[in-house]
């Protein structure tokens, strides 16, 4: 019987061939912790009685939610994470390295066919490289640490067959944020979501990046896509390693099966306080906002910034807007810095912060004021996400965003874009 | 495992930033103190009403959102004895388990808030005292039974040195 991606990996994993709904106690390739997460894991450790982690080498923390420490509680914390990870001899990225979802990939432990878990929802992004890679909780994570191993159903999976070419001004944040207003915020809950088609195969590594990370807003455990020869491109970059893409069978079995065109989509956003709240920009153009957001594990990476600052070269943002950009990582921090991007969208009036999560999640870095309304590049608008429960968040694509913070309202970004 | 307390209802698609604020889990390992948070941007008062015992009642996909696993321990120690939602996201879902606290799917538009509940895990039923009506609770997978039975994954741990699942 054909196997999909992810039943390929799984089986490849548990040394047994697996299909959906299964249980299988897997080997795990690498396992991530951030800030938010890896103190409560370092408790269940201990609590399990854990001694050494499984192979120091694939083992890592990042301290990207809080970095720098805004207040002495998480410096507490921090510090716990620090002591714990020299302790044990494994990689602790400080602040300033940047977002755990960024960094995973550019440490070239993670490719095509690897099995991964981290502390954090959004561990789905690797997916883009054609690894299976999902968020655990902390307890789940302990447990990892101590064993290499972790158990698994096997997904069903739900496939998204995109066809055609995303018009200019369109992105794959656009995609993907339509397809989650879709198939809404539970349609493919604990599902595999294998993205497939001529608009994936066109799309830049970034592009995919941000495809695989908004998998779990409509509830997946993890989204995937083939690997082909851009991937092998990206990792050339950072590994020298060798890996074992997972392609699907001819015959395999889908629970479910959505076909798009892509090529006549119009820029999406999202309103608040839902991620499946999604409508063309159209509808909401004109909207006034007080902060833009560029940045993020969704949208912080080179191509993003590279899309903002050209929108803002030589123009000034409008005098009512603050706008906050975070790199996604140091690298992409100094590649758009050679660039001459964070020089564009300084001038344009941007504030840059540290490489990391930047304001997404309401610890710092530019918490909103009561009845603001914000636009970001981010992947949630919960209500509060920003840590303020009366402020308004839209989601959009980097041009979006850029465009808006030009004009203080929500704006169409294609007359913007050549 | 039974328990009987009062049913506070929320709607569908709750997530893990309104069971627990983001601002708060940063900064804390002190679950008592997370606990007198939760549900705070849904319902401020909350903590304040809920009685030893009781139950959070949802619609579907409770639990949405991040990996957080001080989602389902402020829910804990905030002295809530289940959470019973018509489903749950899966990461929540499994915090749960890990963590020890109860996760009953089952048909909650039959029941309100206020309602008076005695949730029977072993026997698979819900009465709904306030209505008089019995509710089946979906069973759940035997790995989590396992895990449960042994009082978490750490126990899990302590116990066999590892997974022991088969
Ligand atoms: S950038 Fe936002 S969504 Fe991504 S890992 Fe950080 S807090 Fe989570």
């Amino acid at each position: 019987m054909g196997q999909t991606i992810i039943e390929k990996i799984l089986s490849a994993h548990s040394g047994q061939q697996v299909y959906a709904n299964d249980i299988v106690v897997a080997r795990v390739d690498f396992i991530m912790g951030q800030d938010g997460t890896s103190p409560l894991a370092i408790r269940a450790f201990e609590d399990m009685g854990g001694r050494d982690v499984f192979d120091r080498e694939r083992v890592a923390f990042v301290i990207d939610h809080s970095a720098p420490s805004p207040n002495e509680g998480v410096s507490a914390l921090h510090k716990l994470m620090r002591e714990f990870a020299r302790a044990k001899g494994f990689r602790l990225y400080d602040i300033g390295e940047g977002v755990c979802h960024q960094l995973i990939p550019e440490s070239g432990m993670v490719g095509p066919g690897s099995l991964v878990i981290g502390a954090d929802s959004h561990t789905c992004t690797y997916g883009a490289l054609n690894a299976f890679s999902t968020g655990v909780g902390s307890t789940d994570l302990a447990g990892g640490l101590i064993s290499g191993r972790m158990w698994f159903k096997v997904p069903e999976s739900f496939k998204f067959a995109l066809h055609g070419v995303l018009p200019p001004g369109v992105y794959a944040k656009d995609l993907i944020l339509y397809l989650i207003g879709d198939v809404t915020a539970d349609g493919a809950t604990y599902m595999s979501a294998e993205y497939t088609g001529e608009a994936v195969a066109a799309m830049s590594m970034e592009g995919r990046f941000t495809m695989a990370n908004m998998a779990i807003e409509m509830g997946a455990k993890a989204g995937l896509m083939e690997a082909d020869e851009k991937t092998f491109r990206w990792l050339d970059r950072f590994t020298g390693r060798s890996f074992n893409p997972a392609s699907p069978d001819a015959d395999a079995v889908y629970a479910r099966v959505k076909e798009y065109d892509v090529s006549r989509l119009e820029p999406q956003v999202a309103r608040p306080h839902r991620v499946d709240n999604v409508c063309p920009v159209g509808e909401v153009a004109g909207t006034p906002i007080q902060q833009a957001v560029i940045g993020t594990c969704t949208n912080g990476r080179l191509e993003d910034l590279r899309i903002a600052a050209g929108i803002l070269r030589g123009k000034k943002i409008n005098p009512e807007v603050r706008l906050i950009v975070a790199p996604a990582s140091k690298t992409v921090y100094l590649d758009a810095m050679r660039e001459g991007i964070i020089q564009d969208l300084v001038e344009a009036g941007a504030a840059v912060v540290t490489p990391g999560c930047g304001p997404c999640v309401g610890t710092h870095n530019g918490v909103p004021s009561d009845g603001e309304n914000v636009i970001s590049t981010a992947n949630r608008n919960f209500k509060g996400r920003m840590g303020n429960s009366k402020a308004f968040i839209y989601l959009a694509s980097p041009a979006t965003v850029a465009a808006s913070a030009l004009t203080g309202m929500i704006t169409d970004p294609r007359e913007f874009v050549k | 495992m039974r328990f009987r307390g009062k049913a506070h209802k929320f709607g569908n698609d709750v997530n893990t930033d309104y069971i627990i604020s983001g601002k708060y889990k940063f900064k804390t390992l002190d679950m008592k103190e997370l606990a007198r948070h939760v549900m705070e941007d849904l319902d401020p008062d909350f903590y304040g009403k809920v009685s030893r015992g009781d139950f959070i009642v949802a619609g579907t996909n409770f639990g949405c959102g991040s990996s957080r696993e001080q989602a389902p321990l402020a829910i804990k120690y905030a002295d809530v004895s289940a959470v019973l939602a018509k489903s749950f996201a899966r990461i929540f879902y499994r915090n749960c388990i890990n963590t020890g606290l109860p996760v009953v799917e089952c048909d909650t538009d039959l029941i309100e808030g206020g309602d008076e509940l005695e949730v029977d895990l072993a026997g698979g039923v819900i009465r709904n005292l306030s209505r008089g009506i019995d509710i089946p609770i979906k069973p759940l997978p035997g790995v989590m039974i396992k895990i449960l039975n042994d009082g978490g994954l750490a126990a899990h741990f302590r116990k066999h040195g590892g997974f022991n699942l088969d």
